[in-house]
């Protein structure tokens, strides 16, 4: 009984849980970057602005719901959902504690590179059916991006994957017990870490959405809950990805003294905040470029990683 | 102007006087000491050719373009008949000197030749003529109205065009007249297929105000740029011919409205060369220093800017805090912030307050060291140099033949400033050093403003420890408003005080143009005063307008985030461009 009812609950806890401190990420990056930036921030709504989130969300909920009459009706209203469903599922892998997660699977990592595998359809099926020339080559260039970035992010996590010798999150977390694979696998850190913030479309990799240039990119024609789910989507995508760094690199939940979940906010919490540093520093290279540093260096880098982990696993004797 | 100057000028009006004796109709004296030859309209293409290619020190600029509506002026003795003349300005770098072509042209729809085919910036120059004067030039490319909509009917700087809205009947927009607007505004290039046409503004966040980029894209690749201007037309130029010598003054501060003083200087510099008022020292050194203060201002929203532009978040709300910084000072010193109108006929509005000067001195201390942390922010960026190196380059030859000024001709490698070639207001007193950069990409563009500022910063420095003693605005009849310490010992003063406070100073007839090195490039206010309180023709020659002309040529082949950065790294203001 117990057990069916906490399969229940916790999923739906989980889910709350992140669609709230998305919503709170972006909260947490409108201030960080004013700190960073001399400026204030939201900070008029409640106290330190945190009830910017609510205001803005009244907002959003209370726009009109407008489809713009050139786009394709049903893929226009479909495509912001699946980045929030795939995203979301994805989280379904994540381990934040023994215990709380919502599905662990032997084939936990195939799961989560198939979920974002499934989201780079959203952007390329906003910007298509937007009708719009900017939503056009946003979405072009999201799908460039994407595919590029997400083969090299599958190879450079198979290092880990070696080291562990399995695919279930749990596995991997606890072989890092002696030693956090960011050190064997530091190689494999760096091209994840790169990959993940293309996944993001965030800045120095937002060229999908690369406001001087091309307004909004592939969701230039959304406004009301619809772009929300986009926004949300974004911020959800920095979880999941800051929470994968710390799973696959970092130890996930070890670490002495505190208990697992207060080590795996923590560190999850540090590389968001990192996520936001970047966006405060850098700029925009420019699209052939990225794709140049894709096939260049990331995907010889990922694959020589994976080499030398093998060779080395071979040679030890495992 | 140095006596060495004025010989040489001599020899440009014998030169052509010596080769095309019978299409020279007159020589006419100018109070700016610009050698002003009238040749008839048949042989006029034959002496800009000659002048552009064949003599030894040649005009290679076309500096600027423009028409005077001579039918209503009276005091224009010595001058062929004429109901339009188009006026030449040629700019020679190597001899350090001008030259002004005029050509009468007869009859109420005149027409002339095109020499889109001798300098390719005559293109736009001439649309506007068009635009402003009906002046038909046979051979043009694209002959179309530039500033205004298409759909207007008039020419609004002939005489006759009303200057005010209340003469023109309430405006209404009905649905049929909004429907022919905008069916005005399609383009629809000829000839041209496998291409996706990208309308980039008016309203985009790159463009940096009211600028329509048609782009013919092929995947992200440019084919063709066209910039669509005039959006934001204010008919500036109309507005000088019905506001007093003076009161025109604070509608030039909005011309660059970056850079609110440094458009002041041309303006009453002009004026003061007409009047021949000499400015004390005092008021030279308090507008060199607002004026470089402005310029620091100006390159700090360019720095910003651009960096945005290419992407990076931060930099921009860090320049602007410093803007800020400069503001405070420009607020104590004049009361207004952008455009603190503060320059007046013969000096400039009040005196320096008490402890201007540690204001000064705080900003002049701090900001090289925020210069030197922005550096690494963004000039030492790594994916900054990836955006902006190589990108937009353009050859000093180029520049030169497309009108290209201050800046971004420096950073082609022309050492070119009108502060050193030609010192106004007591430059010459100063030390500091024009900055150049070879390559003329959008990072040396970019290299040079940020040098610049630390060069203005140099220059106020000096300013605030040799600020002369002395009054501050010339004691000159003319200088307006007067200075009022002798007003109540004597009626005469009193009358004429009365006078030029009510009407506004009358200036004497004749024509004068004033260059400075504005912010973005040269300045020049091109004044025609025909002895009244008012201008007869206010001509403004302003940078932005001939750089944003290149930016299609800068382009051609490149991709949609080249154009974003290039249009970041040349600077204009689009009320510098439209006026």
């Amino acid at each position: 009984m117990t057990v069916n009812l906490s399969s229940f609950i916790m999923p739906l806890a989980i889910l709350l849980i992140l669609l709230i401190v998305s919503a709170w990420l972006i909260w947490l990056e409108r201030r960080l970057l004013a700190l960073w930036q001399d400026r204030y921030g939201p900070n008029r709504v409640g106290p330190f602005g945190l009830a910017q989130v609510i205001a803005d969300m009244i907002k959003m909920l209370t726009k009109e719901d407008w489809v713009p009459p050139f786009a394709d009706r049903a893929v226009f209203v479909i495509s912001p959902a699946i980045t929030m469903v795939t995203i979301l599922s994805a989280f379904a892998i994540v381990s934040f504690a023994p215990g709380i997660s919502v599905a662990s699977l032997n084939i936990d990592l195939l799961f989560f590179i198939s979920m974002i595998a499934l989201n780079a359809y959203s952007p390329v099926l906003a910007g298509w059916s937007s009708g719009n020339r900017y939503s056009l080559l946003g979405a072009l260039r999201a799908t460039a991006q994407m595919v590029s970035y997400e083969v090299f992010m599958g190879l450079s996590l198979m290092g880990v994957v070696a080291l562990t010798g399995s695919f279930n999150i749990l596995d991997i977390v606890e072989a890092q017990r002696p030693l956090w694979f960011c050190i064997p696998q530091f190689f494999g850190l760096v091209v994840f870490v790169i990959a993940g913030i293309a996944l993001t479309h965030r800045i120095p990799f937002d060229l999908p959405e690369a406001e001087n240039e091309l307004v909004a990119g592939y969701h230039t024609e959304y406004s009301g809950l619809k772009f929300g789910m986009f926004f949300v989507g974004e911020y959800l995508n920095v979880i999941l990805i800051s929470s994968l760094i710390t799973t696959f690199f970092f130890g996930g939940w070890l670490g002495p003294v505190l208990p697992p979940l207060a080590w795996f906010i923590i560190k999850t919490f540090v590389f968001i905040c990192g996520f936001i540093l970047l966006r405060a520093s850098l700029p925009r290279p420019r699209y052939d470029r990225l794709m140049a540093l894709g096939w260049k260096i990331m995907l010889p880098l990922a694959i020589l990683n994976l080499v030398v982990t093998g060779s080395i696993i071979l040679a030890s004797g495992y | 102007m140095n006596t060495a100057d004025i010989s040489e000028r001599k020899d440009v009006v014998q030169e052509i006087r010596d080769r095309f004796g019978d299409g020279i109709m007159a020589q006419q004296p100018a109070r700016d000491g610009i050698p002003t030859v009238w040749v008839a309209n048949d042989r006029v293409k034959d002496v800009l050719k000659y002048l552009k290619h064949e003599t030894a020190g040649p005009y290679r600029m076309l500096y600027d373009l423009t028409a005077i509506d001579e039918r209503f002026r009276e005091m224009r003795q010595g001058q062929p008949d004429s109901t339009f003349t188009l006026v030449y300005h040629l700019l020679s770098h190597e001899r350090n000197s001008d030259v002004r072509i005029k050509v009468p042209l007869t009859g109420e729809s005149p027409r002339a030749g095109s020499i889109t085919d001798i300098w390719q910036a005559a293109n736009w120059y001439e649309r506007e003529v068009w635009d402003m004067f009906g002046i038909h030039f046979d051979g043009h490319p694209e002959l179309r109205r530039i500033l205004l909509p298409l759909t207007w009917t008039g020419h609004p700087l002939r005489k006759d065009h009303p200057a005010r809205a209340t003469d023109m009947g309430p405006f209404s927009l009905p649905d049929d007249k909004a429907k022919r607007e905008e069916d005005a505004l399609r383009y629809s290039p000829d000839g041209v297929k496998d291409v996706m046409l990208l309308n980039m503004g008016p309203h985009h966040p790159g463009t940096h105000g009211l600028l329509r980029m048609i782009l013919e894209l092929d995947g992200e690749q440019i084919v063709n740029a066209t910039p669509e201007i005039g959006f934001h037309h204010r008919g500036a130029e109309k507005m000088g011919e019905r506001q007093s010598w003076h009161t025109y003054i604070p509608y030039t501060d909005r011309v660059d409205y970056l850079a609110g003083p440094l458009n002041n200087f041309p303006y009453v510099l002009a004026v003061e060369t007409l009047a021949g008022i000499e400015v004390p020292d005092r008021a030279k050194v308090i507008r060199i220093m607002v004026a470089e203060l402005f310029r620091i201002s100006n390159h700090l929203v360019y720095y910003g800017t651009f960096s945005q532009d290419v992407g990076t978040m931060s930099p921009v709300f860090f320049m602007f805090n410093d803007r800020e910084r400069v503001f405070h000072i420009i607020e104590a010193i004049c009361g207004g912030r952008m455009h603190p109108e503060w320059f007046r006929i013969g000096g400039v509005a009040q005196d320096l307050p008490k402890g201007w000067d540690g204001l000064v001195r705080d900003f002049i201390s701090s900001m090289p060291r925020r210069l030197k942390e922005y550096d690494g922010l963004v000039l030492k960026n790594r994916i900054f140099k990836g955006r902006t190196r190589g990108v937009g380059v353009l050859t000093v030859d180029e520049a030169i033949d497309r009108g290209v000024t201050g800046p971004n001709l420096r950073a082609c490698g022309l050492e070119w400033d009108l502060r050193k070639k030609r010192p106004y207001s007591g430059y010459d007193q100063f030390a500091f050093d024009v900055p150049t950069m070879p390559d003329g990409d959008c990072y040396s563009r970019a290299v040079i403003r940020v040098e610049e500022m630390r060069q203005s910063l140099k220059i106020i420095e000096q300013c605030l420890k040799h600020m002369p003693d002395g009054p501050y605005k010339s004691d000159h009849p003319l200088a307006t408003p007067p200075r009022k310490d002798r007003i109540l010992c004597d009626i005469e003063t009193l009358i004429h005080h009365f006078l030029s406070v009510s009407w506004g100073p009358v200036i004497p007839a004749g024509e004068a143009a004033f260059g400075t090195e504005g912010a973005k490039g040269n300045n020049t206010y091109y004044l025609i005063s025909d002895g009244g309180a008012m201008s007869y023709r206010t001509r403004i020659r302003t940078p932005s307008f001939p750089h944003l002309q290149v930016v299609p040529f800068l382009t051609r082949g490149l991709m949609l985030s080249d154009l974003i950065a290039i249009l970041g790294s040349i600077d204009y203001v689009l009320a510098d461009v439209d006026r």
